[in-house]
């Protein structure tokens, strides 16, 4: 970035109060802005499922006299579909190592494999949630399930955008190459899928283990 | 086809908002003639509408806040007058399912579409320049965080002619709000409105801390900023941590809504006070969101005007940031009455309590800036002043409601009302005027008139008065929010006293309209040609009025705190300064066109338009996928430009 390089070349000794790391250092460089941005972006996505979170364990027992999360939960299927979401984060993590190392043809290989391992994902909790929904257990049954549906719904949405944005950075991979502004955007992309697999674990452990065991 | 809209959706049997909007139709038809004859379309899209110039979009949204201001005040304005008459056998002129739409809009848009706005305009035209950096971190992202705010303020106005507003105050308490007892229009106006410009806000706030934290100038450690950036700190920290809150209770109330879920339902396990605490766990940060920036203008005015550095200045910082932690902390003492038992209440009243030390803090760091300084009465100290007075007293009945006995007694009272229009008023209004008055030169290149200033400042002043002490008492004699008739006769004299003050803070807006309109007929003998009209110590004031498009031509180096004002004293002999190529980001209609599609789309949900929501939403999706694909959004200011630039005359 020109300013940051005009900086550098300016600055001949470095006072100690420019070294970076003591916030005088001057502007930060595009791509520690970018990435820095994007964490906050993920903090407040946090918070909103913190909220969630906190509804459905306010609800929780509030089944209205309809069936209870033990009633309904499949943890088999919730187990593989749980293995889905981690694995595709380790292929995202090679996919985001080969991107560092400029090499598109396994970056696309890896995107693949990811967009697989979370389509299947996406494609066994739609399929729980079609079974719920049949069995009379949709969100409008009771209060339990309102905040259910929600909260893995989000999630679920959150998987379904990611996975937009997966075959949309992959055309500008394939279109533009492994350019900075390129490498930036799969950076974010990265951190995003991530964050998606820790809230994941709050849902699995929260959500399907704890209501197994009420 | 058309969901629930049709032909009985406008209200041709109540003349009153027909009217209104009428009006307000025909001025947006006559300004949009105008600016179709004069040719100034290429213009105004040019160097505004795209425009991801901070300063540009600080300007919008100032102008859209003190727009929505005028509506938000003919809402107090008719309600005071109803209250003044409507008592005993009299029952005024505006009937009960009026009047409930006329309070919940007059909150709604005096909170998200008059005092957001304002805020986050200074924070967007001042904190860049202050940081002594060219842009905020994500120019396009900035821009269209003021398009979807706009959208809101846009829908909330559409409800005045097509449908209804809410009638369920602005906070859309459960179960008044669900689909059971509000089944119109009204609630679902209120929620998406509130989203859409939500979704804005929330991009401001990681906007500005990712600015702050990772864009300053060369220098400009953590504790050399000027206090009004820490202030936007705070305020954005608060914002990322306190609105997707808001969201997902929105979400929920909506699901509830629009899909027959059960969160905050009678029936089916629902549970309303979650709302509440949820709302709330929102709404107490938001009143620090609002505050905390006008702290830091009064910060800047005060020290500037003082001819002094500000008193402690890191204890200013420490209890800036002190309130930024404890104001998630309170959140209960909205509902004492809930009935979450003494210990809970308890807790609550004294972190509420606690939150006056910091504050206290600040007030005296004030006190010692002023004490024997050379102080200059010019409109924003006028204001800083009358804001210390004002919101000591404000404050202190803030500490008296958040005794939980009391409160139990003053609860949704009019003395509430008093309290909180006490601090909101006399602290973040004044603020936001003493920061306008403070600025605008800066923005501008001409300062604004003082004798008109300091008349709306007696106004503002006076009236407020007028218009808020009587409620005080009228609290205490029992009078609950919200009436739209008044059973007691005995509190006519003190709501016709509050009726006057209602016009005498009226008097203070015509005269800032007035200020407005003389500054700029007689610009050229109030032209600001060296760029520091107040004799000011923060970088701001070290460029031009108006400053160029890149703010500095060379980044500042940062010594000291007060930069500008150590440079002044140390004046060392300018070097001739080498310039460089300048990167400055495009111009985007990313943000106009998405919110013109979210616009459609939050109608279309709002009529139950189906099909038009998913038609728009994708549109708008569409929009950010073709923005997104550009790799090149930058163009370069060439050296020799910038040189030829900064050579020429200042305007």
């Amino acid at each position: 970035m020109t300013i940051a390089t005009t900086l550098d070349r300016t600055l001949t000794a470095v006072p100690t109060e420019l070294a970076r790391g003591r916030g005088g250092g001057g502007p930060a460089s595009k791509r520690v802005v970018v990435a820095y941005g994007f964490w906050i972006f993920i903090l407040s996505d946090m918070v909103m499922f913190s909220a969630l979170f906190a509804a459905y364990a306010v609800l929780q027992g509030n089944t209205a006299g309809g069936p209870t999360g033990a009633e309904l939960f499949d943890l088999r299927s919730v187990f593989i579909e749980t293995m889905c979401l981690l694995l595709s984060s380790y292929t995202c993590g090679l996919g985001a190592l080969s991107a560092e190392r400029r090499q598109p043809g396994r970056f696309l290989i890896f995107a693949v494999l990811t967009f697989v391992l979370g389509a299947a994902f996406l494609f066994i909790e739609v399929s729980e949630f079609a079974r719920m929904v049949q069995k009379g257990a949709g969100p409008s049954r009771s209060a339990f399930l309102s905040a259910f549906f929600t909260l893995v719904g989000t999630h679920g949405v959150h998987v379904a955008g990611g996975l937009i944005a997966l075959i949309y950075l992959a055309a500008q991979v394939i279109a533009k190459g492994l350019r900075a502004a390129v490498l930036r955007r799969l950076l974010c992309w990265s951190l995003f899928w991530h964050a998606l697999d820790i809230v994941w674990v709050g849902v699995f452990t929260l959500v399907y283990l704890m209501g197994d065991f009420h | 086809m058309l969901g629930r809209l049709s032909w009985a959706a406008i209200p041709f049997n109540e003349p009153l908002p027909l009217l209104s909007g009428a009006v307000v139709g025909i001025v947006i038809l006559a300004v949009l003639v105008v600016v179709t004859i004069k040719g100034w379309w290429p213009y105004l899209w040019r160097e505004w509408l795209t425009s991801v110039d901070h300063k540009r979009i600080g300007v919008m949204y100032v102008v859209l806040g003190l727009v929505m201001l005028l509506r938000g005040f003919s809402d107090a304005i008719m309600m005071r007058t109803q209250q003044a008459i409507a008592i005993g056998s009299a029952q005024g002129y505006l009937p009960p399912e009026h009047y409930n739409q006329v309070f919940s809009a007059h909150g709604t848009i005096m909170i998200f579409f008059v005092a957001m706005p304002l805020v986050i305009g200074l924070m967007n035209f001042a904190v860049p320049l202050q940081l002594g950096v060219r842009d905020v971190a994500f120019p396009v992202l900035n821009s269209v965080s003021f398009w979807l705010t706009a959208t809101g303020a846009l829908l909330i106005n559409l409800s005045l002619v097509i449908g209804n507003f809410a009638r369920t105050g602005w906070m859309g308490y459960p179960p008044l709000s669900e689909l059971a007892f509000s089944p119109d229009v009204g609630v679902d106006y209120y929620l998406w409105s509130l989203q859409i410009s939500g979704i804005g806000t929330l991009l401001t706030g990681i906007n500005f801390v990712t600015t702050i934290l990772k864009l300053r100038a060369p220098g400009m450690i953590y504790f050399r900023m000027p206090v009004f950036c820490w202030t936007a700190l705070a305020a954005n920290l608060l914002i990322v941590a306190a609105f997707p809150i808001l969201t997902a209770t929105f979400v929920m109330l909506l699901l509830d809504r629009h899909l027959g879920m059960h969160f905050f339902t009678n029936d089916a396990g629902g549970n309303q006070m979650m709302y509440v605490n949820l709302f709330w766990a929102w709404g107490h940060p938001e009143v620090y969101i609002l505050i905390l920036p006008a702290f830091g203008v009064f910060s800047e005015v005060v020290a500037t005007f003082s001819g002094k550095g500000l008193f402690s200045y890191r204890s200013m910082v420490w209890a800036t940031l002190g309130i930024c932690v404890l104001s998630f902390m309170v959140w209960l003492h909205h509902f004492f009455t809930m009935g979450a038992g003494a210990d809970v209440n308890a807790f609550f009243g004294i972190m509420s309590s606690i939150i006056a030390v910091p504050t206290g803090v600040k007030v005296f760091n004030w006190l010692f800036t002023m004490f024997r300084g050379r102080i200059v009465f010019r409109t924003p100290m006028l204001f800083a002043v009358g804001f210390i007075i004002t919101f000591v007293i404000g404050g202190l009945t803030g500490v008296l409601l958040a005794v939980p006995p009391v409160d139990f007694v003053l609860h949704n009272s009019a003395f509430l009302v008093a309290h909180f229009h006490n601090v909101i008023i006399g602290g973040v209004v004044f603020g936001v005027l003493a920061g306008i008055n403070y600025w605008f030169p800066k923005a501008f290149g001409f300062t604004l008139d003082e004798r008109l200033g300091h008349a709306s400042f007696w106004c503002w002043l006076i009236g407020f008065y007028l218009a808020f002490m009587p409620l005080y008492a009228l609290g205490l004699m029992g009078m609950t929010r919200r009436l739209q008739h008044i059973p007691d006769p005995s509190w006519q004299p003190l709501l016709l006293v509050a009726e006057a003050g209602a016009i005498v803070i009226l008097c203070g807006i015509l005269c800032q309209i007035a200020q407005l309109y003389v500054s700029i007929r007689t610009r050229e003998r109030r032209l600001d040609l060296t760029g520091d009209p107040w004799n000011g110590r923060t970088l701001e004031w070290s460029t031009s009025s108006p400053p160029p498009a890149y703010n500095f031509a060379v980044l500042p180096r940062v010594e000291t705190i007060d930069a500008f004002w150590h440079m002044k004293r140390t004046a060392r002999a300018p070097v001739k300064p080498v310039y460089e190529a300048i990167e400055m980001p495009r111009n985007s209609p990313a943000g106009f066109i998405t919110a013109f599609f979210a616009t459609v789309m939050g109608f279309s949900l709002i009529w139950h338009i189906w099909w038009l929501a998913i038609l728009n939403f994708i549109a708008a999706a569409i929009v950010v996928l073709i923005a997104g694909w550009s790799i090149e959004r930058e163009e370069e200011i060439s050296a020799a430009e910038v040189a030829q630039m900064e050579a020429g005359p200042v305007r």
